[in-house]
């Protein structure tokens, strides 16, 4: 099943300006795979993505937005994008910040199928 | 749209005089273009000074620049222009809704209605007032009565909120469908947020954070920080565009920016 995951992640990479892609446990942010550039922080990545998305669920339920489906952080220099997965998983991408992320989300949502 | 735009504006080059310039100021001011919307409305008015839907026009621009007190000067011109003029009407509704005039806002949204009874905007904010109404006559005070920073701006009242890094609502409003007030809550789920996406952001080596956008099932969230003690929320049904949510997020910042600045002088 790993490399069923990795395949996945391995394809989001491919979009170009992707520099990284996990799988991350929403619960507690640790990462259950990885395909990731050298020098991306695969951890903090894992856990500051799981942070948000929990933060952002509780909102958005409360505002009756409902479960958030696509989280998008847009910084000057860089994108964090992150989509849940099956069982309890989010698929977190760290891109440059002109990415595609209509592409890139594609490749996540297919990648969170894997999952199931 | 930006072909629109061209061909409006060649029209209106053509012949200054022409009716193109209410289209062309709309789609500019749809565009977030407020300078330019401004200038078009203006110029279009010179030649037509007694045209109803210029002035609605105009209204609505100074309305998304944030000043509803020159807007609602414009929606009741239009009015002595047109007596039936539906957007005058509505514009003048949202008006007194901000202010706190709830009959005044009822009464030029009912002839809104029946100006145009298609206009599906009208029909939700005659519910979203009735049921502030309704709330306020059974428990007096019970309406938060936060500054009307927003006024004029789409979703002002429900879907617009102002909080500060603690988790406090500083201004604006976010009303679920039924009118519940969620404002305080999600202001609380909110506390943190832009030391966590700051944290997120230097540790990525992403830069500054900007905004952080969260589509759910039913509706969008835009969060964005106007100052740095600060962050705003727009929150808009699914039907709305991520695209079209960031343009009315950068107007909403940009007048809280402005509200902001006061606040601190």
């Amino acid at each position: 099943m790993t490399t069923r995951f990795q395949a996945a992640l391995d394809r989001v990479t491919q979009v170009r300006g992707v520099r990284g892609a996990m799988l991350v446990a929403s619960d507690d942010g640790l990462v259950v795979a990885e395909s990731l550039m050298e020098g991306v922080r695969g951890n903090a990545v894992a856990a500051l993505a799981a942070s948000l998305a929990k933060r952002f669920h509780r909102a958005s339920e409360t505002a009756a937005c409902g479960v958030p489906e696509f989280l998008h952080l847009q910084a000057s220099q860089g994108s964090l994008l992150a989509t849940p997965a099956p069982n309890g998983m989010l698929v977190v991408v760290v891109a440059e910040a002109d990415i595609n992320v209509g592409l890139a989300r594609l490749e996540m949502l297919r990648a969170g199928g894997a999952v199931a | 749209m930006i072909d629109d735009i061209r061909a409006l504006s060649a029209e209106l080059a053509r012949d200054p005089g022409s009716l193109a310039f209410v289209p062309l100021g709309e789609a500019l001011r749809l565009r977030g273009q407020l300078d330019a919307a401004a200038k078009v409305a203006l110029a279009g008015l010179e030649h037509h000074p007694n045209l109803a839907d210029g002035h609605d026009l105009y209204a609505r621009i100074v309305a998304d620049a944030g000043d509803v007190e020159r807007a609602a000067d414009e929606w009741s011109i239009a009015l002595a222009l047109d007596p039936r003029h539906a957007g005058a009407h509505k514009g003048l509704g949202f008006a007194n809704f901000q202010h706190g005039d709830l009959d005044a806002a009822l009464e030029h949204l009912e002839l809104a209605l029946a100006a145009d009874p298609t206009d599906q905007s009208v029909v939700q904010a005659l519910h979203t007032v009735r049921q502030v109404a309704q709330q306020a006559a059974a428990q007096p005070g019970a309406v938060p009565q936060r500054p009307a920073v927003f006024a004029g701006l789409e979703g002002a009242g429900d879907g617009l909120l102002l909080v500060d890094p603690q988790g406090r609502v500083l201004a604006g409003g976010l009303r679920v469908h039924g009118g519940q007030d969620v404002a305080e809550e999600v202001a609380a789920y909110l506390a943190g947020v832009s030391q966590e996406a700051e944290r997120t952001a230097r540790l990525l080596e992403l830069g500054e954070w900007r905004w952080i956008m969260a589509e759910g099932e039913h509706g969008h969230l835009h969060l964005s920080a106007p100052s740095a003690s600060s962050l705003l929320l727009l929150a808009r049904d699914k039907g709305v565009p991520s695209g079209r949510l960031a343009i009315l997020a950068a107007r909403a910042a940009e007048v809280a920016r402005r509200w902001l600045e006061v606040q601190t002088l």
